[in-house]
């Protein structure tokens, strides 16, 4: 292994380097971290922002972006416990709120292709709208479940492993699967690397992209459905700049904004990042706002790090 | 221009226009009060803050990049100059929130104009550096002005009869148009948003001209926030949530690309006016506060699927 080498796979894996660090310095900081129950409680808090940056990946592998995921979880946790409160059994109710979600996905994804618009104005479009819809469903109250056994819905445990963390792992191995071992992943790459190129050669782009909106949609339904699960609430603010921490975890996994370069494992390694900061730092006592400025320094360092990385890597491509 | 083109924008703005002027005469017909030149100054006056801090955005977006960051910075910004008015008085108050804003406004431009980092993840960032930034000046609690003098008029304060909000962002807007229209810099602002290489090659600096537009875009927060500061006399650490969105609504609506190299101040302007009259509109017909946002959201949708697909010469896909 020369040095060129050694660079390039730091430069590949960094993220799992930021992991590793953020790990041992919280660690040191705090007896509390290094603990099953700890990283059990970690790896199900993660598990909401993972399912929405699961969706996000494939979106931005594409080149495109979904700015409406947050909204989009509301309106999924709003509708499954409202439904049931009125009547629904749970079990219908939990499938409209994926339904709706899955539909609104398909929705931007179907705007995008036909307009020709930038996914960033119809999902900001969406992002509006649809926390228009959580208020009008919910009025603007909070909802809260009146079977308190739906709450325990997901209290199964595999060891310090939450369902919660098992469902969003096991999205991810599938979701990664499609990426590495199928024809629509390869096409994701293909598109997003060279959307025209990607035409010639056959790829029905239009309908690859709404597909993965389609999931993003569905994903960002899931995490609310989880969500209304375990706080037995839907609150009409549910989800709030929630695509913010999403794209975070997305990019800190070195997906490039401009499509065609990502995977998944490393979208759980920004998103285990994200969940170790935010859980080391409560740990810690830290106030609010220390999280809120730390994070938006971690996101700046790593544009940093990858714009360095690709520097270079384009130098040594010329060398 | 061929006939084509021409009938495509007109189609554009026939289009806007209709359906702006039914939803207005509805409105019109189902709450006489508000076509009142009162309700009307209201509105213009609710929509001061927002078209103030729109003029800077839009240079951004002129120049094909974003700034999400507004909102928070605007919260930043409205506590320091309520906070600093308690302390620095209203002169030191103004120019330290300037300052504060330009800064703001630099430390993008130097991300994004100079180190060429990704425009959206800096400024989603600098949300919640901001918004941190906010939280932490104000401890989580409430800050108010104690005793309000001459500052008063930037928010509160009519001359001739129209709002001074108004008048300054009506005044901010004539600068910034004689800027983007008359000047060198206004010109490379085109031509870095149309064609970066292009821009390069005939010696314009890509990085400075970004980093100028986001310095605009700090500094227009920041009078945003004197005129929020004057007009509320405190402020929270929400103050500002989701005005970056409704200053990119409208700037979309009024039909500036975000894809950068096209738009005007004026439409700026015109499109966040819309928006103010949409909600102002909804909430007379006695909607509920969050029917505007759906109601953005078909606009939004409509008004710039219509003007793509007449460019492209087309009503539908």
């Amino acid at each position: 292994m020369n040095g060129t080498t050694v660079r390039r796979l730091a430069a590949d894996h960094y993220v799992w380097m930021l992991l590793a660090l953020v790990c041992v310095f919280f660690a040191l900081l705090s007896p509390h971290f290094l603990t099953a129950f700890n990283i059990g409680n970690v790896l199900t808090q993660s598990a909401f922002i993972g399912l929405l940056a699961i969706g996000m990946t494939l979106v931005i592998l594409n080149g495109e972006i979904d700015l409406s995921v947050g909204a989009t979880l509301a309106l999924s946790a709003a509708l499954a416990i409202g439904l049931q409160n009125s009547g629904w059994p749970t079990s219908a109710a939990i499938a409209a709120g994926l339904l709706a979600g899955t539909a609104l996905g398909f929705i931007n994804g179907a705007v995008v292709v036909a307009s020709g618009m930038h996914s960033f104005v119809v999902t900001l479009g969406a992002l509006i709208g649809i926390r228009g819809l959580v208020f009008v469903y919910t009025k603007g109250n909070a909802l809260l479940v009146e079977d308190f056994t739906y709450a325990d819905l997901l209290e199964v445990h595999v060891g310090p492993v939450s369902l919660t963390a098992i469902i969003f792992l096991g999205m991810l191995a599938f979701f990664q699967w499609l990426l590495s071992a199928s024809r629509h992943g390869r096409e994701a790459y293909a598109v997003g690397d060279n959307p025209e190129a990607a035409r010639d050669a056959g790829v029905k782009v239009g309908r690859h992209k709404i597909i993965n909106f389609t999931i993003s949609g569905f994903l960002a339904a899931l995490c609310g459905i989880l969500l209304s699960i375990r706080l037995g609430t839907a609150e009409p603010q549910a989800g709030r700049i929630w695509e913010l921490w999403t794209i975070i975890a997305v990019v800190l996994g070195g997906t490039r904004l401009q499509g065609g370069v990502g995977s998944l494992w490393k979208t759980l390694g920004g998103v285990l990042v994200l969940a170790v900061l935010q859980n080391g730092l409560r740990l810690l006592n830290t106030p609010n706002h220390v999280e809120l400025i730390v994070m938006g320094v971690i996101l700046m360092i790593a544009l940093g790090i990858d714009r360095l990385m690709t520097l270079l890597r384009a130098r040594e491509r010329t060398a | 221009m061929s006939w084509k083109s021409g009938a495509a924008a007109g189609l554009r703005q026939g289009g806007l226009w209709v359906g702006f002027v039914l939803f207005m005469a509805i409105v019109a017909i189902n709450a006489p009060a508000f076509l009142s030149p009162g309700n009307l100054l209201d509105v213009l006056r609710q929509v001061s803050i927002t078209g103030t801090i729109a003029l800077g955005v839009t240079f951004v977006v002129i120049a094909g990049r974003l700034d999400l960051s507004v909102g928070s910075g605007l919260t930043l910004l409205t506590i320091i100059i309520v906070d600093q008015h308690n302390h620095a008085g209203p002169a030191g108050a103004i120019a330290l929130t300037l300052l504060a804003g330009l800064a703001i406004g630099a430390w993008n431009g130097l991300l994004v104009g100079f180190l060429r980092f990704n425009a959206l993840i800096v400024t989603l960032a600098m949300l919640s550096v901001l918004q941190g930034l906010a939280l932490w000046y104000s401890g989580g609690s409430n800050v108010s002005v104690s005793s309000p003098g001459w500052f008063a008029v930037f928010g509160r304060g009519t001359w001739l009869g129209i709002p001074v909000p108004v008048l300054l962002m009506l005044a901010g807007a004539a600068l910034a148009a004689f800027l983007l229209r008359r000047t060198a810099f206004g010109r490379a602002v085109f031509a870095v948003g149309g064609n970066e290489t292009a821009a390069l090659f005939s010696g314009i600096s890509p990085a400075r001209t970004v980093f100028l537009a986001y310095l605009l875009s700090g500094f227009s927060t920041a009078l945003g926030a004197i005129i929020m500061g004057s007009r509320v006399m405190g402020a929270q650490s929400t103050i500002g949530q989701g005005y970056e969105l409704n200053v990119l609504a409208g700037i979309i609506l009024g039909g500036t690309s975000l894809m950068g190299g096209a738009g005007s101040i004026w439409r700026t302007l015109w499109g966040v006016l819309m928006l103010g009259f949409i909600q102002n509109g909804l909430i007379l017909m006695g909607f509920p506060f969050y029917a505007q946002w759906l109601v953005t959201w078909g606009v939004i949708i409509a008004a710039v699927w219509i003007d793509l697909a007449a460019k492209r010469g087309r009503m539908l896909a």
